[in-house]
C-alpha cells in the first residue's frame, strides 16, 4: 500500500478501506437512513462535510492537543462542525432535516469521523487529512446510496421519493424494515469482500501497533506494549 | 465380497439411511397434507406447491452450478424446503411472491451459509416469516372451497373474536388457513409415518404441542375443548411435526429436544396471547433455531470415562 501518493489516500477510502463495507464503521446511520435514497445521500454528504472539516482542523491542531485529553478535544471539534451542518440543513433543506431527525445530530458520535481523526488526521499532514476525509466521505456516501437504492426501489417501489409505477405491485416490504436493512447490508459486505478478495487491508495493519486504544486495552495481545510503556516511565 | 474386510474408524454399523432416503420419507409424510390441501382449497394450491418445489430445486441447482460447488439437489432437501414452504402459504398468494420466498429460503438462508447442514435456521420457516413481514397477501387467509363458509378469518382470529369453529372442522381442516396447515388428520398421519420410519423422535413435537396445550388449558380457565381447538388451529401441528424437527437446526440429544420443544411451545403461547400477531409458531421455531447451538452445548453428552462436565 503506497501511503505517499495523495491519490491513493483518496481512493483508499472509496474502495479498499470503504468505511461501511470494509471497516464496518458507522453501522447505525447506515441501517437507519437507507430506506430512502434522498435521505441516504443527504446523510452521506452531511457526514462528508463534517469529516473533511474535522480532519483538517484536527490535523492542524495535532501538535497542540495534549495526548491525554485528545478524545474530548476531537469530540468538541466534531460537535462544532455537526452543529453548523445541522443548522444549515435545517435552514435550507427542511425536508431532509425532518427525514434524518436525530441521526443528523448523531453524526457527532459517528465512529467513522472519530476513527479517522484518531487514526489518520492526528498523524498526517493537513492536505493528506483533507483528502482522506474526502475519500472516506465519498466512500460512505456511495455505500449508503447503494444500500438505499436496493432497499427503496425493491422495498418501496420508488426512487428518492418518486414512485416507480410498474414496480408498485411488486413491493417487498421486508427490505424497508430493519431486518431487511441488515440483510442487504450483509449481502453487500459479502459482495465487496468477494470482489476485493486479497486486496482488502491485511489484519496486521489493524494490529495493536495501529490501534489507538492500545495503551488502555486489557487484551492479552496488547500487554507487551503496555508493559514496555511502564518500564519507560 | 471385496468389502468383507473393511477397516475404518467408528461408526462401524451403518443404518443404511442417507440424506436422500430421509428426505424422501419426509416428502412422503407430507403427501397427505398436500392432498388434503388440494381437496380443501382447490387446484390452485397444487400450483402454488409445485411452483415452490420447482423453484427451490432450480435455484439450488443453479447456485451450485454457478459457484462450482458439488451438486446437492439429488439429496431432495431443496424439494422438502419447497414443499414445506408451499404448504405454509395461503392458496391465493401471487405466484411471484412464492418465487421470491423460495429465493430467500434457498439462496439466502441455505446456500449462502454453505448449503445443507450449514444453515443456521430452517429455510422454510425463515422464508415464511420473511413473507409474513413482506407481503400483505400472507395475512389474507383463504377459505375452503368444499364447504359453504362466509368467514375468511383463520380459526385463531375467530377464537380471538369469541366464535370458535367446531373441533371436527379443525380436525379435518375445513377452516381458513395456509394450504397444508389446516388438516390435522393428514398431518398426524404424516407424523405417524415419520415415527414408524424412525425419521424423527417424538420429543420435539410432543413437548412443543404439549406445552402449548397445557399453557392454553390454564389460560382458557381449564376448558379442555378450547385448549384442544387451540392446538389444532394455526400452523402449530405442521410446525411442530415437520419444521421444528429439522435435523440441522434442532438439538441432537433427547434432553435438548425436550428443551427445544418446551421453549418453542412457551414462545408460541406468549406470542399468541400477548402480541399483535395471531400466530406465533413460525417466530417461535425461528427463535429456537437461533438458540439451538446453546441448547446443544448445554445438553452435550458426557464422554464415557472422560472428565466430569
Amino acid at each position: 500500500m503506497k501511503k505517499n501518493n495523495g491519490f491513493s489516500v483518496l481512493m483508499n477510502g472509496i474502495i479498499k478501506e470503504n468505511p461501511v463495507f470494509v471497516l464496518i464503521l458507522g453501522t447505525c446511520p447506515t441501517l437507519a437512513t437507507t430506506t430512502n435514497v434522498f435521505g441516504a445521500f443527504g446523510m452521506g454528504i452531511s457526514t462528508l462535510i463534517v469529516l473533511i472539516c474535522s480532519n483538517i482542523l484536527i490535523s492542524l491542531l495535532r501538535k497542540v492537543i495534549p495526548d491525554n485529553v485528545r478524545i474530548p478535544c476531537y469530540i468538541v471539534i466534531i460537535a462544532g462542525f455537526v452543529t453548523i451542518v445541522q443548522m444549515v440543513v435545517h435552514a435550507f433543506f427542511p425536508a431532509l432535516y425532518d427525514m434524518l431527525g436525530v441521526y443528523l445530530a448523531l453524526i457527532v458520535v459517528n465512529c467513522i469521523i472519530l476513527g479517522r481523526a484518531e487514526m489518520f488526521a492526528s498523524k498526517n499532514s493537513v492536505g493528506r487529512s483533507a483528502l482522506d476525509g474526502l475519500g472516506m466521505g465519498i466512500g460512505f456516501t456511495l455505500a449508503l446510496c447503494s444500500i438505499a437504492v436496493i432497499r427503496e426501489v425493491l422495498g418501496a417501489a420508488s426512487f428518492a421519493g418518486i414512485a416507480i409505477p410498474f414496480l408498485a405491485d411488486y413491493k417487498i416490504d421486508f427490505l424497508v424494515k430493519a431486518p431487511g436493512g441488515m440483510v442487504v447490508y450483509g449481502l453487500l459486505i459479502a459482495l465487496v469482500s468477494a470482489l476485493t478478495f486479497g486486496k482488502s487491508p491485511k489484519k496486521k495493519e489493524f494490529s495493536c501497533a495501529g490501534c489507538p486504544g492500545a495503551k488502555l486495552c486489557g487484551s492479552a495481545a496488547c500487554h507487551g506494549e503496555k508493559h514496555e510503556e511502564k518500564e519507560e516511565k | 465380497m471385496d468389502n468383507m474386510l473393511h477397516v475404518s474408524s467408528s461408526p462401524h454399523i451403518h443404518s443404511g439411511k442417507t440424506t436422500q432416503s430421509i428426505m424422501r420419507d419426509v416428502l412422503i409424510a407430507l403427501l397427505p397434507a398436500t392432498v388434503a390441501g388440494t381437496v380443501i382449497f382447490g387446484w390452485r394450491s397444487l400450483l402454488v406447491v409445485a411452483v415452490c418445489v420447482a423453484s427451490c430445486i432450480l435455484l439450488e441447482a443453479l447456485f451450485n452450478l454457478i459457484t462450482k460447488k458439488e451438486q446437492t439437489v439429488g439429496d431432495l432437501s431443496a424439494a422438502v424446503t419447497g414443499l414445506l414452504l408451499g404448504l405454509n402459504l395461503p392458496v391465493n398468494i401471487p405466484i411471484w411472491q412464492c418465487v421470491i420466498g423460495c429465493i430467500f429460503a434457498i439462496l439466502l438462508v441455505k446456500c449462502l451459509f454453505g448449503g445443507i447442514g450449514n444453515n443456521l435456521v430452517n429455510p422454510a420457516i425463515t422464508a415464511r416469516v420473511f413473507m409474513l413481514v413482506s407481503f400483505g397477501s400472507m395475512a389474507v387467509q383463504a377459505t375452503p372451497t368444499i364447504v359453504d363458509t362466509v368467514s375468511g378469518a383463520t380459526p385463531l382470529v375467530e377464537i380471538a373474536n369469541g366464535n370458535s369453529p367446531s373441533l371436527t372442522d379443525l380436525f379435518l381442516g375445513t377452516t381458513g388457513g395456509a394450504i397444508g396447515e389446516t388438516c390435522a388428520l393428514a398431518l398426524l398421519i404424516g407424523f405417524a409415518y415419520l415415527l414408524i420410519r424412525r425419521v424423527i423422535t417424538w420429543h420435539i413435537p410432543v413437548s412443543f404441542v404439549g406445552s402449548v396445550f397445557l399453557l392454553s388449558f390454564f389460560m382458557e380457565g381449564f376448558d379442555f375443548s378450547a385448549a384442544l381447538s387451540l392446538i389444532l388451529s394455526g400452523g402449530l401441528l405442521i410446525g411442530a411435526i415437520f419444521m421444528a424437527t429439522d435435523y440441522v437446526t434442532s438439538p441432537s440429544t433427547s434432553a435438548g429436544k425436550l428443551i427445544f420443544g418446551l421453549g418453542a411451545g412457551l414462545l408460541t403461547f406468549v406470542i399468541r396471547y400477548f402480541s399483535v400477531y395471531p400466530e406465533g409458531v413460525s417466530f417461535a421455531i425461528l427463535f429456537m433455531n437461533i438458540l439451538n447451538p446453546y441448547i446443544e452445548k448445554l445438553t452435550a453428552r458426557k464422554i464415557f470415562g472422560g472428565p466430569r462436565a
